[in-house]
This record gives structure tokens, sequence and C-alpha cells, in this order.
């Protein structure tokens, strides 16, 4: 544990110090607070503008730094051959692959906690400056708490996809893990679609295929609440509570998977 | 007594080639020994499998027969990589950390903590000469520092047995000078030191034994004194003041005439020449002596004759 946590230190001091993920983190930033120039276009939608924009760019930015950071320390580390002095110490491919990936989660919470204070920065101005008259027609308050449950499951979906990053990263080429990432983070969006595909096809095989390929693949959809939050729709806490216990299930297929091959992986 | 390094028919096979794939053998049954407290030379040309052979130790790659232990245990083993050192070839660390704070993230991951993290720290520092550059990124770094970072990352638990890939790659004669020292210490002090180089020299004045390495395969291991007759192979005569009627007449007596700078010759001459009897005759002629050298087979000579005779891979 000490070294799966050294492991993780050393990557989280590594990746708070590169200048990408400070660009996307500002860039998010800027986007949230031009939320609030758009939402003033939208006559009374302001306050679900902001919240939506908001929201999707915590989404959109922390899954680029989820994935570039992911594939790029990982990729980096074993393209550069750094990875030949950390494992010549004490260090098993077991340690090293858990401390790389609770290193990224550490850098990713870090990251969407900065753009979570400024999107929350930005309601908290939009409630102190609009009148009670307008703030009692939003359909859910400005600084509803939900939205942390929305971010929560946003944080979720992002372990998942750090953990497909190393995964791929694991035997892969830089360039084809962040396609293959990218590639599953939208096919996970849509995977719905596959499990009801005898709706589509008549074809057996193509119906059994695509429910295989349905449960392979990770379900993200689950994950998104946003629209239930910005317009103050209740949520299910079960289906939460089951989607955050399939993310577990579902990270620690993917490490096992991972400290898999890169235990036989060959150094060259 | 158990060897600090012991390998026993250790091959490994590469597959390459994407639409044809072959098996290519990077190291072929390599069986060495390397008994605790020597200082061991591994040398060969590009391609001759040193490298793997360390990736094979270091357990970086996985061998595809034979077996390698260190100090009586399988490479690879968590115990045994406690008791180790290893500078990879063009080693590369953390861009964005200081020289400091990479040299104190290994120190912890061999257990060392609190105060003896800096006394550790301080203390690598010192022996490879990078004091002035404690608190620098990595990523400022030039090669040359690079490189002794490496060795510091080496050092940093004291091993009792070293593995330098290439450890003078990208030193300036300075830095060369220093690594060299730092080795002899460490022989002194009886620890095991492994290393590949291409650097003859340096292996001649470091090494107790070397092995060289051609083609994947071990086709010399021994004392370089054992190695080296030192079998002379000629002389090497620098005159002044050699007339070209004298310089004509002894073209049958010697190899070759090179003329100098300041009107002075260098005389090649074979080894059964006399060349106390040369000089005489020299003299009377007026020509005046200014050095007179034995040339001796070196262990270049000797590495050049065995990696041209290893055959080709199969």
């Amino acid at each position: 544990m000490r070294v799966i946590r050294l492991i993780a230190g050393a990557v989280f001091k590594e990746s708070v110090r590169d200048r990408v993920p400070y660009a996307m983190v500002v860039f998010a930033v800027l986007l949230i607070a031009a939320s609030y120039l758009i939402g003033q276009l939208t006559a009374g939608q302001d306050m679900k503008t902001i919240k939506d924009l908001g929201l999707a760019a915590l989404s959109i930015f922390g899954l680029f730094i989820a994935v570039f950071i992911g594939i790029g320390l990982v990729s980096k580390e074993v393209e550069k051959k750094s990875v030949f002095g950390l494992l010549s110490k004490p260090v098993s491919r077991t340690q090293f692959i858990l401390g790389k990936y609770a290193g990224l989660v550490m850098t990713l919470a870090v990251n969407l906690g900065v753009m979570t204070m400024a999107f929350f920065a930005m309601l908290y101005y939009m409630n102190a400056t609009t009148p009670a008259g307008v703030r009692a027609a939003w359909p859910s308050p400005a600084m509803d708490p939900r939205l942390l449950l929305a971010i929560g499951l946003i944080f979720a979906e992002l372990m998942i996809v750090t953990a497909l990053a190393l995964f791929f990263s694991a035997f892969s080429s830089p360039l084809l893990a962040t396609l293959l990432t990218l590639g599953l983070w939208v096919a996970g969006h849509f995977n719905a679609d596959l499990r009801n595909f005898e709706n589509v096809v008549d074809s057996a095989v193509v119906v059994a295929v695509a429910r295989g390929v349905y449960y392979v693949i990770p379900n993200l959809a689950p994950f998104d609440v946003k629209a239930e939050v910005v317009y103050g729709m209740p949520i299910a806490m079960r289906a939460v509570s089951f989607t955050l216990i399939y993310a577990a299930v579902y990270i620690a297929l993917l490490l096992t998977a991972t400290v898999t091959i890169f235990r036989r992986r060959d150094f060259k | 007594m158990t060897s600090a390094i012991e390998t026993e028919a250790l091959t490994k096979e590469f597959r390459v080639g994407f639409w044809r794939p072959r098996m290519h053998c990077a190291l072929d049954a390599l069986t060495l020994r390397v008994e605790a407290g020597e200082v061991f030379g591994f040398l060969g040309p590009n391609g001759a499998g040193k490298s793997t052979t360390l990736k094979l130790l270091m357990q970086l790659i996985y061998p595809t027969s034979g077996r390698a232990t260190i100090l009586g245990r399988p490479a690879g083993d968590l115990d045994v990589k406690r008791r180790i050192g290893f500078l990879a070839e063009n080693p590369y660390y953390y861009d964005y950390l200081t020289v400091e704070e990479v040299l104190a993230y290994f120190a912890r991951l061999f257990g060392v903590s609190g105060a003896a993290v800096a006394a550790r720290v301080g203390a690598v520092i010192e022996d490879v000469g990078i004091e002035a550059y404690r608190k620098t990124k990595l990523r400022a770094l030039s090669k040359g520092n690079l490189q002794r970072v490496g060795l510091a990352q080496a050092l940093i638990n004291d091993p009792e047995v070293l593995f330098l890939d290439e450890p003078m790659s990208g030193l300036d004669p300075i830095g060369r000078h220093h690594v060299r020292d730092l080795i002899l210490k460490l022989r002194q002090r009886g620890r095991t030191v492994f290393f590949s180089s291409h650097i003859l020299s340096d292996a001649e004045s470091l090494c107790s034994r070397v092995g060289i390495m051609a083609q994947g395969r071990l086709v010399a291991c021994g004392l370089v004194s054992e190695m080296l007759a030192f079998e002379l192979k000629g002389w090497e005569l620098v005159v002044s003041g050699l007339s070209d009627d004298v310089a004509g007449r002894l073209r049958t007596r010697v190899r070759t005439i090179t003329p100098l700078t300041h009107a002075r010759f260098m005389l090649d001459l074979p080894p059964e020449a006399e060349p106390e009897t040369l000089i005489g005759e020299l003299r009377a002629t007026g020509a005046q002596l200014v050095s007179l050298n034995p040339v001796r087979e070196t262990l270049e000579d000797y590495f050049v004759k065995q990696v041209s005779a290893a055959k080709p891979r199969t």
C-alpha cells in the first residue's frame, strides 16, 4: 500500500506541474464564465443554460484530462523508458498500475474540484444578482446540491474512462489508445441501443453479437443525470447507487485486465 | 559461496515483422557467473545482446528459456530488487520533478523514511557531483547531468550489486573520470558492479573480468590479464635528423616510415627487430633518438578479433 501511495503521489505531483491540464481547466473555467453571457441571450432560460453548459464543460474537459493525462503519463513512461528505473526498484508491476491509477484519479479529482468551484462561484453570482421574483420561476435553486450529485457521477464516469485509458496504454501506442478510449466513451453513451438491437435487425446472430458488445463496453448513459438536475426532475437514488456499484465493478475488472497484460509485457 | 549474478542458458527471442513474423534471437544461451566484489565489464558492439541481458536480469523482459539469479534468488524477486541498483541506457525520469524530489521518491520506494531520506539523497548527489542542480527540474538538465541523476538513483539504496548500462554515455571527460572513480570506490567497498560499455579503455582500466558479446552470444569471458597475453606487436621509434638517403635504405627493415612535424619520423618496426642496434646505426648517420615505445595488444585488438570471428546468427 505504501508503494502504491508513493507512486500515486509522484504521478499527482508530475501531472499538476504539467501545463496541459492547467490549460484545459482554464479553458473550462472560461467556458463556465461564458455561459453567463450565453444565458443572457436566452430569455427566461438563463439559469438552465448556465447549468447545462457548466456541467457539459466539466464533463468534456474532465474527459480530455482523463484521456490525455491517463494515456500521456503511462505511455510516456513506457516509451521514454522511465518505467525501467521504477520497475528495477522493489515495485511490482501490479503496484505500478494501481499507483498510476490512484495518482491519475487524484489529479482528476483536483481538476474537477477546481472546475466545480468556478461553476459554483458563477451560480452564486447569478443567485445574488437575480431578483427574488425571477429566482422563484427557476425549476431548481441556483446552488442546487443535486448539482454535486451530477458532478459526482461525472467523476465516477471519468474514473472508468481513466481505467480504460490505462488499459489501452498497457498494450498499444498512445494514438491508438486515445482513439480507442474516446471511441468507447462515445459508444458507452449509446450503449442502450445495442441492448435493444432486435428492434432494428432480424438476424439472431447480429442481435447476439450486439448483446455481447453491450455487456463488454461500458454503459455510460446512466452516469448522465444533467437533464434531471437542470430541469428539477426526480432522480432515483437506487439507480444512482446501482450506477456507482457498476462503476466500481467495471473499474476493478478493467484494472485486473490491465495488470494481467502489463505483468506479461516485455519492455523492449 | 553464492555468485552475485548467475545465468544459465539464458535465451531471448523476439518476434519481428508484422506481415511475416519470424523469431529473432537477441540472446543465445548465455551462461555466465559474476562473483561478489567483482567489477565485470560486459562488452560488445551495438545489437550484441548487452541491453537484452540487462533487461532480462531486471526482468523488464522475460526469457524465452534459461534462468537468471541475482544474489542466489531469481531475477525480478522483490527482495533481490531491494539489494540492487540499475542504470538504464539513456535514462529518462520525470520532467517536472526536481533532482531532489526524484531521488527522495526512489529512496522512499526502498522504505527509507524521515530524516534518513534527505541524508541519503544528499550523499548520492555528492557522490555523482550534481550538488548545483538539487532544485533543478529534470527537464532543464543536460544529457550528461541526467546520466548523473540516473547513476544517483541507482546508488540510492547503497546496492550490493550495481547494474550499469552504458554508464559513460553522454558524459564529458570530467564526468567519465568521475564515474570511473565512483566505480573504483564501489569496488573498494566490496560491491559488485556489472556494466555494459562500448568504451574499451574504461573496461580495461576498471574491470577484473570482462565478457565479450557478439551476435547475441558470449564469445569470450575471463580475466583481462588472461585474455591479453600483452603480446608484443612491434616497436614505435621516433627519430629526428633522418636524411632522405638513410630513410630510403631503412624501408626494407621497417614496416612504415611516417613523416611527423619538426623534421621527425616515426618508424614502425616489426616485433623481431632489434631497436637498440638500429638506434646505434641511426646515431652514426647523425640522426637523434626522440622516443622508443613497445606496441602491445590492447583489449580493443582482442575485442575486434573476437567480434569479427563471431558467426552470424542463424
